[in-house]
C-alpha cells in the first residue's frame, strides 16, 4: 500500500519537473529575444528603410521587411482563404454526400499538412522557372498560399463541422438551397473559428521562411510591385544574423522581437475576434 | 459488517446547496433504497458515500459519515481502503479498456493479488455470481468493449464484487437496460443481501417496492422521510412523501 | 426563382473544382519534383545517390547519405527528448492541474506554437549553442567518454551539433504535442475513472491502467503530429546544427539535414551543372520520407486502435 502512493509521489514529482522544463524552456525563448530585442530596437528601425551599407553597420530600418512581410502573409491569406472555403463547404454532407470523395479530399489535405515547407518553397521556386518569372512578391505569395492552406483548411473544417445538422436542416425545411444555408447559416455560427482559422494561418504565414527563400527574393526596398523581389522578416533576422558584425547581429534580435510582437498580436486579436463574433452563434 | 450512520452530512456545489443537514442510520446487510424526483440529491447522497463527491470540482462537503464507527471524512482517512470497502454500480454501465477477465481482476491486482491460480477463482467466482459467467466463460480475453449493455453492467456488478466490498452502491443500476437484463440485476441484489448492505437509488417506484427493505425519500435536497418499507410505502407520514408516492410529483 | 438556382448551380460547379483542384496539388507538387529530379537520375542511379557519402558537387559527385542520415539523426533526439516530457506535462494539465491553471497554460501553448522558426533559431544561437559548447560538451568529455554517441569527437563541441538541432526541435514541437495529448486525456469519459476509483484504485493507478489505455491511439496520433512538424523544420535547425556535410558520429558533431541542405545552396543552384536537380530530388527525397512516416504512423494508429478496445 505504501509503495502504491510512493510510486504516485515520484511520477507526480516527474510531471511537474517536466511541466516546468517545457514551459520554462519556451518562457525562456520570450524572455531572451524580448530583452535582446527590445534594447536593440530603436525607431529608425521601424519607420526607414534600409540605406546603403545597411548590412554593414550603417543606417537605415527594416521597414522594407515589415511592410513585405505583411504583404507577403495579408496576399497569401487571402488567397488560401479563397481556396480553403469552398473546400471545407465540400466536406460537408451537404455536398459531398455519402461518396468516397470526401475521404479522398480530406486524406489530400491531411498530405498537404505534413508536407514541409522548405518543399513547397522548392516547388514555387520550380513554378517561377517554368514560368520564367523571377523571385518576387507574387512567387512569394503563391508559395505562402501553399503553406497556409492546409493550415487553414484543417482548422476551418473543424469549426464548420460543429454547426449541427439541426441548423442547417431548420434552413432547408423553409426551401433555402445549399449556397443560402451556407452564407447566412453556416457562415455565421462559425465564424469565430473560421476567423480563428483564418488569423491562425496568417500568422504561421508571417514567420515562415523557408517558402519565401526561394520564391520572394530579398530587397532593400519597399514592396513596389507583384513582380518585384521583396523582404521579408524572418529572412532579415536570417540574413542580419549571419554578418560577422556585433551591431548588424543585435539588429537581428530586434528584428526578431518585432516578429514576435506581431505574432503575439495576431494571437490576441485572434482571441478578441472570436469573443466577439460568438455573439450570434447558437450554443 | 459496516454500519453506516450518517450525521448532519451538507453538500455545496460551488455555493449552490445539493444536500441539507441529512442524518441516518441504513441498516445492516438490507436493500435500502433511495427514492425522490429528479435533482433532489440522491446521486449526490450516494457519491458522499465512497467519498467520489471528492473528484468533483467546487463540492464542499461538511457533516460526518461513520462506516464501522469511524467518520470517512475525518482528515487523514483511508480515501483508497474506504473505495475498497464499497462497491460502486452506475446508471451507464462502465467497461474498463481491457478484457473481460481483466476488468474482473483488476481491483484485485491492485490490492495484491497476483497469483495466477487465485485470480482465476475470483474471476470465475464472481462470474458466476452475477451470472454472466455461462455467457462469456469461453471468451475471457475478449475485450470487455464487445459485451452488450445488458451484459457490461453484470460484468460492472462481477468487477465490483471482486474487491470483497461490504457495502454496494448503485446508482439507477437499470435505468439503461432492457426489462430482461434489469429483473436479473434486480434477481442478484436479492441473492446478494444476505451478504452486503445493498443501497440503490432509483426513480423507478414499483422497483423500489420490489427490492426495497429500508426507504429513504429525498426531495430538493432534504431528507423528508426514512423508514422500513412496509410503512414508508403504506404509511408515509409527511404529505411530500405521499404525494411523490401517489404520483402528484415526481 | 430563377437567379437563386443559378447562383446555387455556380456555387457548387466552383466548390467542386476548387476542391478537385486541392486534391490533385499533392500530385502536382510530386510530378513537378519528379520531373526536375530526372536530370540528375539520369546521369547517377539512385541507390548510390541515396547511399554515396561523398558530396562534392563542383566535381559531379552527389551522395546524399550524409543529409538523409543527419535528417534521421536531429529528428530522432528531438523525438526522444520531447516525447516523454511532453506527454508527462499532458497528463499532469489533464488529470492533475488545477483548472485555474489549466486555464492558463492552454492558451499560453496556443501562442507558443506559432513562434516562427527563425526566432527559435536565434533562440538555439543566443543560448542553446553555448549552453552545449560550454556546459554539456566537456561535462559528456568528462564523465561520458566511454558512451560514444553522447561524447563528443575530439573532445569538444562548438556548440553547432546535432544536439543543439535536437533540443531547438524538442522545444518548438513541444506545444502542438502537449495541446493534442492534453484534449485525447481530456476525451476520456470521467465514469471510466470512477469506475476505477470505485474498486479503490489511487489516482495515479487509474491514470496508468485506465486512462492511458484508453487514450492511447490518440496520445500516439499526437507524438506522430509532433514528429510530421519536426521532420520538415527548416530555419530553426539551420542556424544551430552546423551544416558539415558529414556522417555524425556523436550528438555533439555536427550534421546537415536535407532542409538544411535545400536552404543553404539555392543560391549557387544555378551556376554548377545538375546542382538544381540535385537539390529538387533532395527535396522530393524530403517528401517521400515525410508521406511514407505519415502512412505508417496511421498504420500504427490503426492498430493501437484495435488494441486499445481490448
Amino acid at each position: 500500500m505504501r509503495r502504491r502512493l510512493w510510486e504516485e509521489r515520484v511520477v507526480r514529482g516527474l510531471m511537474l519537473a517536466s511541466m516546468l522544463a517545457v514551459l520554462g524552456g519556451l518562457a525562456l525563448i520570450i524572455g531572451i529575444i524580448t530583452a535582446k530585442g527590445a534594447r536593440a530596437l530603436n525607431w529608425a528601425m521601424i519607420s526607414q528603410i534600409p540605406k546603403g551599407g545597411y548590412y554593414l553597420g550603417k543606417e537605415g530600418g527594416m521597414l522594407n521587411a515589415i511592410t513585405g512581410s505583411l504583404a507577403l502573409a495579408f496576399g497569401a491569406t487571402a488567397l488560401a482563404c479563397l481556396l480553403a472555403f469552398p473546400v471545407c463547404l465540400f466536406l460537408q454532407h451537404d455536398y459531398s454526400g455519402r461518396t468516397k470523395l470526401a475521404l479522398v479530399v480530406r486524406t489530400s489535405l491531411d498530405l498537404l499538412w505534413g508536407i514541409p515547407s522548405i518543399v513547397y518553397g522548392a516547388f514555387g521556386f520550380t513554378v517561377l522557372l517554368y514560368l520564367g518569372m523571377r523571385a518576387s512578391l507574387l512567387g512569394g505569395i503563391i508559395a505562402l498560399t501553399l503553406v497556409e492552406l492546409p493550415i487553414m483548411a484543417r482548422a476551418m473544417e473543424e469549426a464548420v463541422r460543429m454547426v449541427p445538422m439541426e441548423l442547417k436542416e431548420a434552413s432547408y425545411a423553409i426551401g433555402g438551397t445549399r449556397w443560402e444555408t451556407m452564407r447566412k447559416v453556416v457562415l455565421r455560427q462559425a465564424l469565430p473559428g473560421i476567423l480563428t482559422a483564418v488569423l491562425l494561418a496568417f500568422g504561421r504565414g508571417i514567420g515562415d521562411a523557408a517558402s519565401v527563400l526561394f520564391t520572394a527574393g530579398y530587397t532593400d526596398s519597399m514592396p513596389r510591385s507583384l513582380l518585384e523581389p521583396v523582404a521579408s522578416l524572418p529572412l532579415a533576422v536570417f540574413f542580419q544574423l549571419g554578418t560577422p558584425f556585433p551591431e548588424v547581429q543585435s539588429r537581428a534580435h530586434a528584428s526578431a522581437f518585432i516578429l514576435l510582437v506581431i505574432v503575439l498580436l495576431v494571437s490576441v486579436i485572434s482571441r478578441l475576434l472570436s469573443a466577439r463574433t460568438s455573439r450570434y452563434s447558437v450554443k | 459488517m459496516p454500519h453506516i450512520t450518517v450525521r448532519d452530512l451538507s453538500v455545496h456545489y460551488n455555493g449552490r446547496p445539493a444536500l441539507d443537514n441529512v442524518t441516518v442510520q441504513i441498516p445492516d446487510r438490507q436493500i435500502t433504497v433511495v427514492i425522490g424526483p429528479s435533482g433532489c440529491g440522491k446521486t449526490t447522497f450516494l457519491r458522499c458515500l465512497n467519498r467520489l463527491i471528492d473528484t468533483t470540482d467546487g463540492a464542499r462537503v461538511s457533516g460526518e459519515v461513520l462506516i464501522d464507527g469511524e467518520n470517512i471524512y475525518a482528515p487523514g482517512a483511508d480515501v483508497i481502503s474506504l473505495r475498497k470497502k464499497m462497491g460502486l454500480l452506475s446508471q451507464k454501465p462502465q467497461a474498463l479498456p481491457m478484457s473481460i477477465y481483466d476488468n474482473v481482476a483488476y481491483g484485485p491486482r491492485l490490492h495484491g493479488t497476483h497469483g495466477r491460480r487465485e485470480l482465476d477463482r475470483i474471476v470465475t467466482e464472481h462470474l458466476k455470481v452475477s451470472s454472466l459467467w455461462d455467457e462469456v466463460h469461453d471468451r475471457l480475453r475478449a475485450p470487455a468493449s464487445q459485451l452488450s449493455v445488458g451484459q457490461q453492467q453484470r460484468l460492472c456488478l462481477a468487477r465490483g464484487l471482486a474487491v470483497e466490498p461490504e457495502v454496494l452502491l448503485c446508482d439507477e443500476p437499470t435505468a439503461s437496460l432492457d426489462p430482461v437484463s434489469a429483473q436479473r440485476i434486480e434477481q442478484r441484489f436479492v441473492e446478494l443481501k444476505s451478504e452486503y448492505t445493498i443501497v440503490v437509488v432509483t426513480h423507478i417506484l414499483r422497483q423500489a417496492r420490489r427490492l426495497a427493505d429500508y426507504v429513504l425519500f429525498f426531495y430538493l435536497g432534504e431528507l423528508v422521510e426514512h423508514g422500513p418499507a412496509e410503512r414508508l410505502f403504506n404509511d408515509a407520514r409527511d404529505e411530500r412523501t405521499r404525494a411523490y408516492l401517489s404520483g402528484v410529483i415526481s | 426563382m430563377r437567379f437563386r438556382l443559378l447562383q446555387e448551380r455556380l456555387s457548387t460547379a466552383v466548390i467542386g473544382l476548387i476542391s478537385v483542384a486541392v486534391t490533385l496539388l499533392t500530385l502536382v507538387i510530386i510530378a513537378a519534383l519528379v520531373h526536375r529530379s530526372l536530370p540528375i537520375l539520369s546521369k547517377h542511379p539512385l541507390d548510390r545517390l541515396l547511399t554515396g557519402t561523398d558530396w562534392h558537387p563542383g566535381e559531379g559527385r552527389f551522395g546524399f547519405g550524409p543529409f538523409i542520415v543527419g535528417t534521421v539523426w536531429v529528428t530522432v533526439l528531438a523525438m526522444a527528448l520531447a516525447a516523454p516530457m511532453c506527454l508527462l506535462t499532458a497528463i499532469y494539465l489533464a488529470e492533475y492541474a488545477r483548472p485555474a491553471m489549466r486555464a492558463t497554460v492552454r492558451p499560453l501553448l496556443d501562442v507558443l506554437a506559432g513562434i516562427p522558426s527563425v526566432v527559435y533559431g536565434l533562440f538555439g544561437v543566443l543560448l542553446i549553442v553555448p549552453l552545449v559548447s560550454d556546459v554539456l560538451a566537456p561535462f559528456a568529455d568528462k564523465h561520458l567518454r566511454f558512451i560514444r554517441p553522447v561524447a563528443p569527437t575530439e573532445g569538444y563541441s562548438t556548440g553547432y551539433c546535432v544536439l543543439s538541432g535536437g533540443i531547438v526541435l524538442a522545444l518548438m514541437v513541444a506545444p502542438v504535442i502537449i495541446s493534442v495529448a492534453d484534449e485525447v486525456l481530456r476525451g476520456v469519459p470521467d465514469a471510466m475513472r470512477e469506475a476505477s476509483l470505485s474498486v479503490g484504485a489511487t489516482h495515479w493507478e487509474t491514470v496508468k491502467h485506465v486512462t492511458l489505455r484508453a487514450a492511447a491511439p490518440g496520445l500516439i496520433a499526437s507524438v506522430v503530429l509532433g514528429f510530421s512538424r519536426a521532420f520538415g523544420e527548416t530555419m530553426a535547425v539551420l542556424m544551430v546544427v552546423g551544416n558539415v556535410a558529414a556522417l555524425p558520429k556523436s550528438v555533439f558533431d555536427p550534421a546537415y539535414p536535407l532542409p538544411a541542405l535545400i536552404a543553404n545552396n539555392y543560391g549557387e543552384m544555378m551556376s554548377i551543372p545538375l546542382y538544381d536537380s540535385a537539390l529538387l530530388l533532395s527535396a522530393l527525397v524530403l517528401l517521400v520520407m515525410v508521406l511514407l512516416f505519415n502512412l505508417s504512423a496511421q498504420a500504427v494508429l490503426v492498430a493501437a486502435r484495435r488494441r486499445a478496445s481490448q
